[in-house]
């Protein structure tokens, strides 16, 4: 493929572009206010593109296209789940959350609940949310910069990633990149429609490239060219349909093998940097676990039972994970007030709904032009790839640059928001929460994940954020569903629970990562625990809250009228101005005095 | 409090105050209303109600919650009945998953275009039917 020039370019202006927009955004912030909440004065419609800009991460922009081509429409539950996540904080935490006044999630959940403690539990939750969701995000830009050019290795995108993102949030924290997300909502929506829409054109004037199966035939895909791969990591290859290779180089099950062989019905360990030659017209074996047949690719729920368990539990996962996530809930505490939090979330809707609509186009095509990734199993780069296997000229690379440029656009926009969460998390629990503190806190917190993703396996980049999800949705989303309707909630009750959940998913979470090492053997429900994880958190923290319900807050009343009461009777509290106001680090807010009159509405409290 | 406070920022300042005596700082209040001037002048007793939590207010606030609460649940039922069940009716009736339209599988259509309308516009109905309880709550408050 050689040095594809064109992708460079386009990634360099993303980059130079983010940076600027970030100097932009950040030449006015100077206190902690603007590096937490942008002093929440984001408006709804540039704070709702921001969110989408954050939110369509590498798994949405090539993970979920990866998945299509392998497993078919199944996979497709990640991209509605997603966006029912966002109904599902539209009805039952925006502008409840936006009320409370918090500025991180841990300070609602000490707003709520009263409890330092459980203050720096949730605080060390949010840190763990933030690392499982990071890693594969930095590992997806490594891929990236490497499937466009191969001499780069992986360990340069990553650290390209972190070194641009960090500097953009040294410099403004979430005022600097409310404007950088914005922008890259629409970078991403261009490159995935552009891309989308010439494809289409081409396929439907061309039809499937000769020699390719229908996807409603019942036998898998063909190679419609001779088609050289080379393995980078060990993979098994499950062969049902006979074939010969005419040149193998590398190890097979074990043994060296330089020149042809010949495959039965079969199973097939390939060792890595082994180079498998396949003849145009022979079917295309497959990484363990993609469907076969495409007439069982086609047709949704094709695998029984295990499978339907499988998609309620994404479903579970990501209807309920999205309202727990810190890094989108941060975001929510820029509105001025709840009306406009749902306001922001109702866009969101919207500009989701229309990012969505391309995944399955995408990873149809793939099956029919790119079936040599499944050889190699890495189906994240299905998307990259795609515009060069369809359109060989130019036009090809100008869209297969594009189509970078946004998948680049994906990882910073997602890095930068989790940084900025965590960061503000780290900043104001850890230490005094000053704009110094927000600074090395970016540093510190970003050093763990990107060590992670140089050192651990490159698993699928949905996959990852499927685990942060299910671990957001075991442990902040009944916190906050819970502490938002029921007065009963206590934080002995919040913390069994969070704690519970939060360790339920930590082990299913290192049962994967050990099987990924030793064979693959993890069962469905540690790939997807938020099933069972979910439910027990609830009952968990119901029980115990009923047992301990002598520590209810004394003020609970007051609590669900601030959180619930309607902006202008004017009963919000913005806790940030109450600790930073004027560089006050006491950290508690108790002081509430009624008062005679209650109509400034925000900051001019006087407490 | 801590001493070494800066004045530099004169508007973010915070007082530490004796509730008893409402110390005004007019110059101050005027930088952070920056929107809505809402003609609401009836601050009157019914928020101050509301503050103290009488029975009254909080009757008040519970039945506020109650409704909201209401909406939003039966949002989510409706959300789990028409895109939630589609995985079962896949599974239960697999030659539903065959059906055709344009020539388009049925299952492509109802998983890859069709949530997002439904999604965005069930969203529109709950901002709706939301704002219209906050609306009733504070003309209830007012009077």
């Amino acid at each position: 493929m050689g040095i594809n020039a064109l992708a460079c370019v386009s990634i360099a202006i993303i980059v130079i572009g983010t940076f600027y927009l970030g100097y932009h955004g950040s030449r006015t912030a100077n206190t902690t206010r603007d590096f937490l909440v942008a002093r929440r004065r984001v408006s709804a419609h540039q704070n709702a593109a921001a969110i989408a800009g954050e939110f369509l991460s590498a798994a949405s922009f090539i993970g979920i296209v990866g998945l299509v081509l392998k497993n078919g429409p199944d996979e497709l539950w990640y991209a509605i789940g997603f966006t029912a996540g966002y109904l599902a904080l539209l009805l039952f935490v925006a502008a409840p959350l936006r009320r409370s006044g918090a500025y991180t999630l841990p300070d609602f959940v000490e707003a709520r609940l009263g409890s330092r403690g459980l203050r720096g539990v949730a605080a060390v939750i949010t840190v763990a949310i933030g690392y499982i969701y990071l890693i594969p995000q930095l590992q997806g830009a490594g891929l990236t910069l490497n499937s466009v050019l191969p001499w780069a290795p992986d360990w340069l995108g990553i650290v390209v990633v972190a070194v641009v993102v960090v500097i953009n949030v040294l410099s403004g924290g979430m005022r600097a990149i409310t404007l950088v997300q914005a922008f890259q909502y629409w970078v991403k929506l261009f490159a995935i429609s552009v891309p989308a829409f010439v494809l289409c054109i081409v396929f439907a004037g061309s039809g499937p490239p000769d020699g390719q199966q229908s996807l409603a035939a019942d036998g898998p895909p063909m190679f419609t060219k001779d088609t050289t791969v080379t393995l980078e990591q060990p993979v098994r290859l499950r062969v049902e349909h006979p074939l010969r290779l005419p040149e193998v180089h590398g190890w097979v099950n074990g043994q060296r093998v330089d020149g042809s062989a010949v495959w039965g019905v079969s199973q097939q360990n390939i060792g890595a940097k082994t180079q498998l030659s396949f003849s145009a017209g022979s079917a295309v074996p497959m990484v363990d676990g993609a469907v076969q047949s495409n007439a069982d690719w086609l047709r949704p729920q094709s695998g029984g039972l295990p499978e339907l368990f499988d998609s309620y539990s994404l479903i579970f996962a990501t209807f309920l994970g999205i309202l727990g996530l810190p890094h989108v809930l941060a975001r929510f505490y820029t509105n001025p007030d709840g009306r406009s939090a749902r306001r922001t979330t109702l866009h969101v809707l919207l500009l989701l709904g229309m990012f969505y609509l391309f995944p399955a186009l995408l990873g149809a095509l793939s099956r029919i032009y790119e079936p040599q990734l499944l050889v190699t199993g890495k189906t994240d780069a299905a998307v990259l790839l795609l515009p060069q296997a369809m359109l060989p000229g130019i036009l090809g690379q100008v869209l297969g640059a594009i189509v970078a440029a946004g998948a680049f656009a994906a990882f910073m926009s997602t890095s930068s928001g989790l940084l900025v969460s965590l960061a503000g998390v780290v900043s104001t629990d850890v230490s005094r929460g000053r704009v110094r503190d927000f600074r090395w806190s970016t540093v510190l917190v970003v050093l763990a994940p990107l060590v992670g993703a140089l050192l651990l396996h490159n698993n699928d980049v949905s996959l990852g954020v499927g685990m942060a999800l299910a671990m957001a949705a075991s442990t902040f989303c009944p916190v906050l569903m819970l502490g938002i309707w029921w007065r009963g909630l206590t934080w002995v009750g919040a913390g069994v629970g969070m704690v519970l959940g939060g360790s339920l998913v930590a082990l299913a979470l290192i049962g994967n990562i050990v099987s990924s090492y030793t064979g693959n053997w993890s069962p469905a429900v540690l790939q997807q625990p938020a099933l069972i994880t979910v439910p027990v958190a609830f009952i968990t923290m119901i029980i115990v809250s009923k047992a301990t319900h002598r520590r209810r807050p004394e003020d609970v009343n007051r609590i669900m009228l601030r959180l619930h009461a309607p902006d202008p009777l004017g009963f919000t509290r913005d806790r940030d101005v109450l600790r930073f106001g004027e560089g006050q680090t006491d950290g508690r807010h108790r002081r509430l005095a009624i008062r005679p009159r209650l109509r400034s509405r925000r900051s001019s409290s006087t407490a | 409090m801590t001493g070494d406070r800066e004045p530099a920022k004169p508007s973010t300042e915070l007082v530490p105050v004796e509730p008893a005596q409402p110390q005004r700082k007019p110059p101050r209040r005027k930088k952070v209303v920056l929107a809505e001037a809402k003609g609401s002048r009836t601050v009157a007793r019914t928020i101050v109600e509301l503050e103290e939590q009488t029975s009254v207010g909080e009757h008040l606030v519970r039945s506020l919650v109650w409704a909201q609460f209401r909406t939003s649940f039966w949002m989510a039922i409706l959300l789990i009945f028409t895109i939630a069940s589609l995985p079962l009716l896949f599974f239960l009736f697999p030659s539903f998953g065959d059906l055709t339209i344009f020539g388009i599988r049925l299952p492509w259509v109802l998983l890859g275009a069709l949530p997002y309308p439904l999604l965005y516009g069930l969203g529109v109905w709950y901002v709706r039917r939301a704002e219209r309880h906050e609306r009733d709550f504070v003309s209830m408050v007012d009077h």
